[in-house]
């Protein structure tokens, strides 16, 4: 896999977008014609985690004054797909998360659990005034 | 939200016709099945043969009716579930939880048994 892809994307911080943006990335995984595994299944995958950490970045800045524009950025280098969701709400903890799937009975939680159970590596931190979600996963 | 809502005895069947089951739309779909249930509608059928994605907001719309059904002594039921949708319930254990049918005669059926 030598393919180098960087995707720089800026809209608008509405769930309107949830379906673009998934579709990019759905779109991307589709395009990776060396990915030894099931294409489709990637891109389903690559659609869920961008779709839940847009819609999490979303929720964490809804309570902000100022409008605010929502800012991924997809890489695939070195057989590696690194996803950057950038929000700008006061962010919160991934170790306060659950690791296993929250109560079967539970509204909300799942999210960061299906990202966590479909990538390899995801971490939280502070950036630039706001935070970064960065999630990554290995494409051999 | 566009889906179609039909009584079949006192069975209510809501088929979703949206691609998507997502953060845009999901408190949608809580709000129908709350004006059922408010309505006095206890049993119901979401049938998501139509819907290819589905995420954690989704899966907790249907969550949140599956509960207001049971705490009505009803239930809710879920039919026509895609692979990757079903994939979703399996991951996030839901499966469990609610009863799955391949479609929505089935499911109907279910309730006069």
């Amino acid at each position: 896999m030598n393919e180098s892809i960087f995707l720089d994307i800026r809209v608008p911080n509405e769930t309107g977008y949830l379906r673009l943006l998934g579709k990019i990335g759905e779109y991307l995984a589709q395009s990776l014609e060396s990915y030894p595994g099931d294409r489709e299944e990637l891109a389903y995958h690559i659609n869920l985690v961008l779709t839940e950490a847009m819609a999490n970045a979303i929720q964490h800045a809804a309570n902000l004054e100022k409008s605010t524009e929502l800012h991924v950025t997809i890489r695939v280098k070195n057989r590696r797909l690194t996803i950057k969701v950038y929000d700008q709400g006061q962010g919160f903890s991934l170790c306060d998360l659950p690791e296993p799937p929250p109560s079967c009975l539970a509204e909300h939680g799942r999210g960061i659990f299906i990202i966590r159970s479909l990538m390899d590596r995801v971490s939280y931190r502070k950036y630039d005034g706001g935070h970064v979600l960065e999630m990554e996963k290995t494409l051999f | 939200m566009l889906a179609t809502i039909e009584s079949r005895d006192a069975i209510t069947l809501i088929q979703i016709q949206e691609e998507r089951l997502d953060a845009h739309n999901s408190a949608d779909l809580k709000g129908q099945m709350l004006a059922l249930f408010e309505e006095g509608k206890k049993n119901m059928v979401v049938d998501l043969q139509g819907v290819r994605f589905v995420d954690s907001s989704g899966l907790g719309a249907l969550v949140s009716g599956f509960k207001n059904a049971s705490a009505r002594n009803g239930n809710l039921k879920l039919c026509g579930l895609q692979p990757q949708v079903q994939s979703m319930f399996e991951l996030t254990r839901l499966h469990r939880v609610f009863e799955i049918f391949p479609d929505a005669g089935q499911a109907l059926n279910s309730f006069l048994e």
